[in-house]
């Protein structure tokens, strides 16, 4: 984070995401807000508005008729009608709205499935493998840098049959999007419009043409939407959703969960001696460190529990909280390992719940396990060095371990 | 035996297909290609599986999922 902007003295009227006090642990900020001002405003970014209970988070991820997905990353680089056209917006389907959201999305939701997710596993696990046979004889090392941050990205790569060598292209490109959203509009404009990654996808896509194979760049370019070919900025977005969504997010909960277990000799142990207890830890792993913060825009002017919302404002919609919400999980603070009634919304709720949560979830699991297998002790090296990625995906993005 | 029977049904309207029921209970949902549940069958819970139906049913982030019990067709007790 630059940390541009003016410190937060008041996190009821003048919240920012991007605080540093925010950034490094915002789980106070948003219990009190729950307790004594449930949707909090701001005037930076133009207008912004964050409900923070379970209730009204899920009200407005339900509520598609007066909040609108045209931008979902919360800067100051206010998207306008000409740049991102409704309903199909930057990214489709999370940038669209009803009705082209569905059409979008359905077309999408078979690549995500189960199944076709379940048959990514073996590519995954080895891919760990790999990454931790590199971190052999090294007692101590940074775990977001030598191995979290490499499994969601180079997944992507692989479903969408890019070159693995390309991997850190995306990694790089997703960062500047996503973390230096306090920017001026002027430094995003000029970002968004480098141009690089839409050539580099251009030139896959040719190759992709000519060379036609079983992966999603072939998927999308056969898929049509009314008999009709999808349009190469279709595609592109799409491509350009999957790395937006399917890379800081992942690479965020499986720092998290190995920042909790660092700490955590007991759930260390548990998982080592009670392995049926993975699919519910997972879980548990997902509702507490919940990495993303989704954002609306405000259709037209609306009264919303009071609150006086107008034309284009922001909504961040923290997940996150809502999955700390205590009315709808008891403890919600504490990581229960073996919680059995858990309806977290790590994933969204309503039309747009995430369309790579079960490859997430199978990221998750098999970069958790493998961890263990290999490391089933170990401490943080430097508690204080470690440090949180803001803006609106947070997890670990140093992560300093000892090897026990 | 108290006669009742117990009966999962997934409400396709609500469904998003998050799959915690597929994964938490297979024996009682299946997915289709876009991710969407449904209760497998008649939906009927066999005795030893009712846990697991009020499991999925508790962890469904959409409110999808309803378990029905009733007291057996013919029996008086």
């Amino acid at each position: 984070m630059t940390g541009r902007q003016a410190p937060v003295t008041n996190w009821e009227t003048d919240f920012d995401h991007t605080d540093p006090t925010w950034v490094a642990d915002p789980y106070p900020i948003w219990s009190e807000l729950r307790d004594k001002c449930p949707v909090a405003h701001s005037d930076r970014y133009g207008g912004t508005w964050l409900p923070t209970t379970h209730e009204l988070v899920s009200e407005v991820a339900y509520d598609t008729e007066r909040f609108t997905s045209r931008s979902v990353v919360v800067s100051n680089l206010r998207p306008t009608e000409l740049d991102l056209p409704a309903p199909i917006g930057l990214a489709p389907p999370i940038t669209s709205d009803p009705p082209f959201h569905g059409i979008a999305r359905r077309m999408l939701l078979p690549a995500f499935a189960p199944k076709p997710i379940e048959a990514l596993e073996p590519f995954t696990r080895a891919l760990c493998r790999e990454l931790l046979d590199a971190t052999t004889g090294q007692t101590e090392f940074d775990a977001a840098v030598e191995y979290t941050r490499h499994i969601p990205v180079r997944v992507i790569v692989q479903m969408l049959g890019f070159p693995q060598e390309d991997a850190d292209i995306f990694r790089k490109f997703i960062g500047q999007i996503l973390e230096n959203v306090d920017q001026t509009a002027e430094e995003r404009t000029e970002l968004v419009n480098q141009g690089e990654i839409d050539e580099y996808m251009n030139a896959q896509i040719e190759d992709h043409r000519a060379h036609p194979r079983d992966d999603l760049t072939s998927f999308l370019l056969e898929a049509e939407i009314d008999g009709n070919k999808l349009q190469i900025e279709h595609i592109r977005g799409t491509m350009t959703l999957l790395m937006i969504a399917g890379i800081d997010t992942t690479w965020s909960a499986i720092g998290a969960s190995l920042w909790h277990l660092a700490q955590h000799p007991e759930d260390r142990k548990r998982l080592g001696h009670e392995p049926e207890l993975w699919g519910s830890a997972i879980e548990e792993f997902l509702r507490v460190y919940a990495p993303v913060t989704m954002a609306r825009l405000v259709k037209e002017d609306v009264d919303f529990h009071g609150c006086p919302m107008k034309k284009d404002d922001w909504l961040l919609l923290p997940f996150p909280s809502a999955n700390r919400d205590p009315s709808e999980f008891p403890e919600p603070d504490v990581v229960k390992l073996d919680r059995e009634h858990n309806r977290h919304a790590a994933f969204g709720l309503g039309i747009h719940r995430c369309l790579g949560s079960n490859l997430a979830r199978m990221e998750l699991t098999v970069a958790l396990q493998e961890w263990m297998a290999r490391y089933p002790d170990f401490e943080l090296s430097d508690p204080a060095g470690v440090t949180w990625s803001g803006g609106q995906v947070r997890g670990p993005r140093t992560l300093p371990l000892r090897i026990l | 035996m108290t006669g009742a029977s117990m009966r999962v049904a997934v409400d396709p309207d609500k469904c998003q297909g998050h799959n915690r029921c597929y994964a938490l209970a297979p024996e009682l949902f299946d997915v289709d290609d876009y991710g969407t549940a449904s209760a497998k069958g008649d939906g009927v819970v066999p005795p030893e599986l009712v846990d697991k139906a009020r499991r999925a049913a508790a962890n469904c982030p959409e409110y999808a999922i309803t378990v029905t019990e009733s007291a057996e067709e013919g029996s008086h007790s």
